[in-house]
């Protein structure tokens, strides 16, 4: 340990640190039972994996295919703009596929593919055994693939969606787009914001909670900060997402008029909402690959990252930027003064951290030795066309120039370089260093630079000349152009240049074929000499035993780690509880709380995933009942899942290793599912907030078609029986000593949450305004809807509770069934006062 | 479609680059912004390829003192700062008209994005609609005029590079976008918002006369359709075929509101919102099946059309100038 103690976290005295590495060996057959234990599934039950090491490669390879398959719609794109008026695909096919490239690539490659990293990496990186939920994570990416593969389909039926991937109304509406296309994009959407949003809750809880015993925040290794501030960022960012795909989804459906101008709606609406999400977006593709980045190049220069701290508050500072510059995709709609230089600041301010971190790579390429290995070689062509996107970007901030640029060839050009330096690059630079971890073979080094040199080439080929075709007068998302217009040999460069990057492609699936041995036995292991924990040898239960972390490349800096770690030296050598279990540890200082006990594989959260894609494709062809069965049945299969968590072990405390003691159950804050309930409960307040500001929105936009809320006794009756809920659910979790009792109070309060919200909605009805009537219905009936979600959840979750109750499942030695309820319950109270107040006393007051 | 089409119309060219080939007072200063930011950008990625070669490759010294925390403090934030502050401040030096009320006395044109052409509305001093056109823009050389932008249906964007930037036309809001033409001229516009279908085929071309050719255009234009004579048949083909329901020809029964006013349709420069020169060849093919030739717009084929009844419609509305 080096510099003063620092005060404990927890009460845990880190002088206990000191014990490890122990000395001795271990019993004979404890590493035996570690391999049992976390063996995986044989035969046709791989389907039920949920370790991490599986579902992780799943993961990567899955979000791989769908990069191919939008890639191949870009070469289709490319094809048909080669020459002038080609007719290889017709206008409305090159609408779908235009639309679906850029679907497929932000939604089912981008954002799972960074996430799958994450899924992947981090457990190891963090000296964790799994992350805390594996099998939500496990969920994510079923419902992720059956649901992304099904949408991919619809291309062939050309029923794929055609509004371009921002959707923007009223051309998505009924009126201008009659088919499901488009509903196939808003509900095809509704299972990546709930695989992205699981995944997320993962990846918060898994850093805060599961690191090594001594890795505090300033030995977090970079990608975990990347990963955490991304996390972040999705909790914050999607539910504006799901609120505008919602209220899309109710207008196309019920003719509930959010967007529709002539019945008081505004498509503005929808670009803010799109936007709040959809720029935060960008960062959210991009932080994690540059996690990656900031790791690889320390790895192949052989040196410590330059600028650590200034790296990882770049991190904070994009994401907070971040949410400030969505309007920046608005410039041309005639935004007033004031509110477009605010965003032109906020747009350029956002390329300070990103110039901070390049700034840090070169400096740290100085300080060390460049290795020119395939990954290095990724990691500098992403420096460099990063940098050129990022250039563009701050051209693309001024807003005079924006009026120009703004959608035409040269945004094309600048999202590209932008998406592929800071994501594509940096994820194949990732794939080359990382594959070692994970296969039996590393990649190739010869195919590896074949691959980097043509996908490099054939990037600037199709994108450079771009800038200059935008310029030229064309704007983006044309099937075809005249001939004499001077377009041709720009887009006939580019057409080629497609061509060439995916040649490049190619190679690297050819290189993947022959090389890409996961899974196995024995893995390549350390071939480019990394400094993080995830380079210790392990197995599929991760490493052998977990060890106490000081410094920030543990295997760079501490002596004999693999060897002592490998030994089982360090923390649960074995499985004190004879089943999966991990360390649950402090958040920042990252002390040993308790021992999570971990589930087993099982099909249920597969079949959760196949309903869960089920309900929002029904949905989509129109098929209500059925869909309605299967979200049942989704409702059930999670219901079952949830049956076996929340069972208190019969040793209170275990060993972890050196005498270490500590308690195999936990609730409140030092527990993992607190903390994933608090963050869902975050995802709710957010949809609330932008409901909020929607409603805000739509009222400025026609203040004089706003009709008075019902009577001021509903708003009393409704205040007052929700206040009751809330204070009935907060006391439950005290009485779990009797546990009848806290049952009869959970179920109280839900059911005084259920009147209150008849009672509303009633007395709204009892006005005569519907939600079809004019702008402020709809949003009043959207904020009713939103509740009334809450309210039935909380419905399910409170006889959830009576049935654990009369199992005998609530007791006081299990206290965390009632206190998440409570919480949920609590929760939704609070929601429905806010949205009491904002309906009823906003604006115009009582009358 | 035949990639031998007809090459589009001389104004709609991309070389010179439209966009950096200013031809009013709204675009001139988009250009000099543009120039300094391409200066800016070639500038800095030069920085940041010499800083990374010498990363790479310089000897152990120089790295050593590129090798630290300073190269970030300085290169990644001091230098950024100072650039971007500097740049901000040009760019909004040039936004500051933005959304001003057209002025009183100010001429203004009323210019409604349609799905997929362009609905142009000259108003009078009172904002009264005096006569409509399409496809075209009209304005006199030397003179700020303000359009009106406006869609009933869904979001269009007009763009005329070589006169201003783009503005959005969004249902149930008015933007005002301000061009001025200082010579006159012809200058390409495109729609630049993707609206549906054939979004790829809406052009339109602004023309700048001379202040009296202007006023003499104005005029013909406000007149109602006259035609000799001798296109009756054509016209009678015209009206047969039902052309009245959706297009207007001021003067005669046609009255339709939903396709392009065609009072003076003979005189316009190109055919479909830019998609085909204007002749009566054109004319005819256009009628006998837009649908070939602009795929999704809103005018049906007319197969039953004959060819001489083809040749006798075209042949009218080619004469109404």
């Amino acid at each position: 340990m080096s510099g003063p103690p620092t005060p404990s976290e927890t009460g845990f005295d880190t002088a206990l640190y000191e014990r490890f590495p122990t000395k001795g060996r271990r019993p004979k057959g404890e590493l035996d039972q570690l391999e049992a234990i976390w063996c995986a599934p044989r035969r046709w039950e791989w389907i039920t994996v949920i370790n991490n090491n599986y579902v992780g490669v799943y993961y990567v390879g899955a979000a791989m295919l769908f990069f191919v398959l939008a890639g191949v719609l870009a070469l289709l794109m490319r094809t048909q703009l080669a020459l002038p008026m080609q007719g290889v695909l017709a206008q409305e096919t090159y609408n779908q596929i235009f639309t679906m490239h850029g679907t497929v690539m932000m939604f089912l490659f981008a954002v799972p593919a960074v996430e799958a990293l994450g899924v992947l990496l981090l457990p190891q990186m963090l000296g964790a055994r799994d992350l805390p939920f594996p099998r939500l994570s496990a969920y994510a990416f079923w419902a992720y693939l059956i649901g992304g593969l099904a949408f991919f389909c619809s291309l062939f039926f050309g029923l794929a969606p055609n509004g371009g991937w921002f959707m923007y109304p009223p051309l998505t509406s009924t009126t201008y787009s009659p088919g499901i296309n488009a509903d196939f994009w808003l509900l095809g959407i509704g299972f990546i914001e709930i695989s992205a949003i699981a995944g997320a809750i993962e990846i918060i809880v898994g850093v805060l909670k599961t690191r090594a015993p001594g890795m505090t925040l300033d030995k977090l290794p970079v990608f975990a900060w990347a990963m955490l501030v991304f996390a972040g960022m999705i909790i914050i960012a999607f539910p504006s997402v799901i609120l505008a795909t919602t209220l899309l989804e109710l207008e196309r459906a019920l003719g509930w008029p959010f967007f529709d101008a002539a019945r008081g709606g505004d498509p503005m609406l929808w670009q803010h909402l799109f936007w709040f999400f959809g720029h935060p977006e960008v960062y959210i593709i991009f932080l994690p690959a540059a996690g990656a980045m900031s790791t690889i190049v320390p790895a192949v220069a052989r040196t410590p990252l330059v600028g650590h701290w200034l790296v990882v508050l770049a991190f904070l500072a994009t994401g907070f930027i971040s949410f400030g510059v969505w309007a920046h995709h608005m410039f041309t709609t005639g935004l007033p003064g004031v509110s477009v230089g605010m965003f032109s600041a906020a747009s350029m301010a956002v390329s300070l951290p990103a110039g901070v971190q390049v700034f840090a790579w070169i400096a740290t390429v100085a300080s060390g030795r460049m290795k020119f290995n395939a990954p290095g070689l990724f990691v500098l062509g992403s420096l460099l066309i990063f940098v050129m996107g990022g250039l563009t970007g701050v051209m693309a901030a001024m807003v005079p120039f924006d009026w120009q640029a703004h959608d035409t060839y040269f945004i094309v050009a600048h999202l590209h370089y932008v998406l592929i330096g800071g994501m594509v690059f940096p994820l194949f630079a990732a794939i080359y260093y990382w594959t070692p971890m994970v296969s039996a073979r590393p990649l190739s080094e010869r195919l590896g630079r074949w691959t980097f040199w043509l996908m490099f080439a054939g990037m600037h080929l199709a994108f450079l000349p771009m800038h200059l075709t935008g310029l030229m007068g064309m704007p983006r998302r044309v099937y075809t152009y005249a001939a004499g217009r001077d377009w041709e040999w720009p887009n006939l460069i580019s057409s080629i240049g497609a061509f060439v990057f995916a040649a490049g492609v190619l190679i690297w699936l050819i290189d993947m074929i022959r090389n890409f041995r996961p899974f196995g036995s024995s893995e390549a292991g350390n071939v480019y000499d990394g400094g993080g924990l995830e380079w210790l040898p392990a197995g599929l239960y991760s490493t052998r035993s977990i060890p106490v972390v000081t410094s920030l490349y543990p295997l760079w800096d501490q002596k004999n780690l693999a060897r002592d770690v490998t030994a089982g030296r360090y923390f649960l050598p074995g499985a004190p509880t004879g089943g999966r279990e991990t360390l649950v540890t402090s958040p920042v200082n990252a002390e040993p709380q308790h021992l999570l006990r971990m589930p087993v594989p099982s099909g249920w959260h597969v079949w959760a995933a196949v309903f869960t894609a089920g309900f929002f494709l029904l949905l989509t062809v129109q098929a209500y009942a059925a869909s309605v069965l299967s979200g049942a049945l989704a409702i059930l299969c999670v219901l079952r899942w949830c049956w076996f968590l929340d069972h208190p072990l019969p040793q209170q405390t275990v060993d972890v290793g050196a005498g270490i003691k500590l308690p195999t159950y936990a609730s409140g804050p030092s527990s993992t599912g607190w903390w994933a309930m608090v963050v869902t409960l975050v995802v709710g307040g957010m949809v609330l907030a932008m409901s909020v500001f929607s409603y805000v929105f739509l009222w400025s936009r026609n203040p004089d078609a706003w009709r008075p809320p019902p009577g001021a006794w509903s708003l009393a009756f409704a205040s007052g029986s929700v206040i009751l809920a809330a204070v009935l659910a907060w006391l439950a979790r005290r009485q779990v000593a009797r546990p009848w009792l806290c049952t009869a109070m959970t179920l109280a309060a839900a059911g005084l949450l259920a009147m209150a919200f008849w009672v509303d909605l009633s007395s709204w009805r009892g006005t005569g305004l519907e939600p079809q009537t004019n702008a402020q219905g709809a949003i009043v009936y959207a904020i009713l809807a939103w509740q009334g979600f809450f309210v039935a959840v909380a419905a399910i979750m409170a006889l959830y509770v009576l049935l654990r109750r009369l199992y005998g499942y609530i007791g006081p030695n299990r206290p965390a069934t009632i206190e998440l309820t409570g919480l949920f319950l609590a929760y939704t109270a609070g929601q429905a006062l806010v949205g009491l107040g904002v309906t009823r006393l906003f604006p115009g007051g009582l009358s | 479609m035949p990639t031998d089409a007809p090459p589009a119309h001389e104004s709609l060219k991309g070389w010179p680059p439209p966009a950096l080939d200013p031809a009013g007072p709204f675009a001139a200063p988009l250009n000099s912004l543009t120039w300094g930011l391409l200066a800016m950008t070639a500038a800095v990625l030069a920085i940041v390829v010499i800083a990374l070669t010498l990363a790479l490759f310089a000897p152990r010294a120089w790295r050593k003192r590129l090798g630290g925390e300073r190269l970030v403090w300085i290169a990644g934030i001091a230098f950024p700062v100072v650039v971007l502050s500097a740049l901000l401040i040009w760019g909004l030096s040039l936004t500051h008209h933005l959304s001003e009320p057209p002025r009183p006395g100010e001429m203004r044109i009323r210019v409604t994005g349609e799905m997929w052409w362009w609905r142009v509305g000259y108003l009078d001093a009172s904002g009264a609609e005096a006569f409509q056109d399409a496809n075209e823009i009209h304005i006199p050389a030397g003179r700020p005029v303000a359009l009106e932008l406006e869609s009933t249906d869904v979001i269009h964007s007009l763009w005329i590079p070589r006169l201003n930037g783009k503005l959005d036309m969004i249902p149930g809001r008015r933007n005002i976008l301000r061009i001025q033409a200082d010579k006159p001229g012809e200058y390409g516009a495109q729609c630049a918002e993707f609206c549906g279908g054939p979004h790829a085929l809406m052009a339109l071309v602004v023309v700048a006369h001379a202040p009296a050719d202007y006023e003499i255009w104005k005029a013909r234009q406000a007149a109602p359709a006259v035609a000799a004579p001798a296109y009756d048949t054509g016209k009678a083909v015209f009206d047969r075929a039902g052309c009245g329901a959706c297009h207007a020809i001021r003067g005669t029964d046609a009255n339709g509101l939903a396709g392009p006013d065609l009072t003076h349709v003979g005189s316009r420069r190109t055919l479909g919102a830019g998609v085909l020169p204007n002749n009566q060849g054109t004319l005819a093919g256009w009628i006998g099946d837009s649908q070939a030739i602009k795929p999704g717009n809103r005018m049906p084929a007319y197969p039953v059309l004959t060819g001489k009844e083809l040749r006798d419609a075209s042949a009218y509305l080619e004469s109404l100038k």
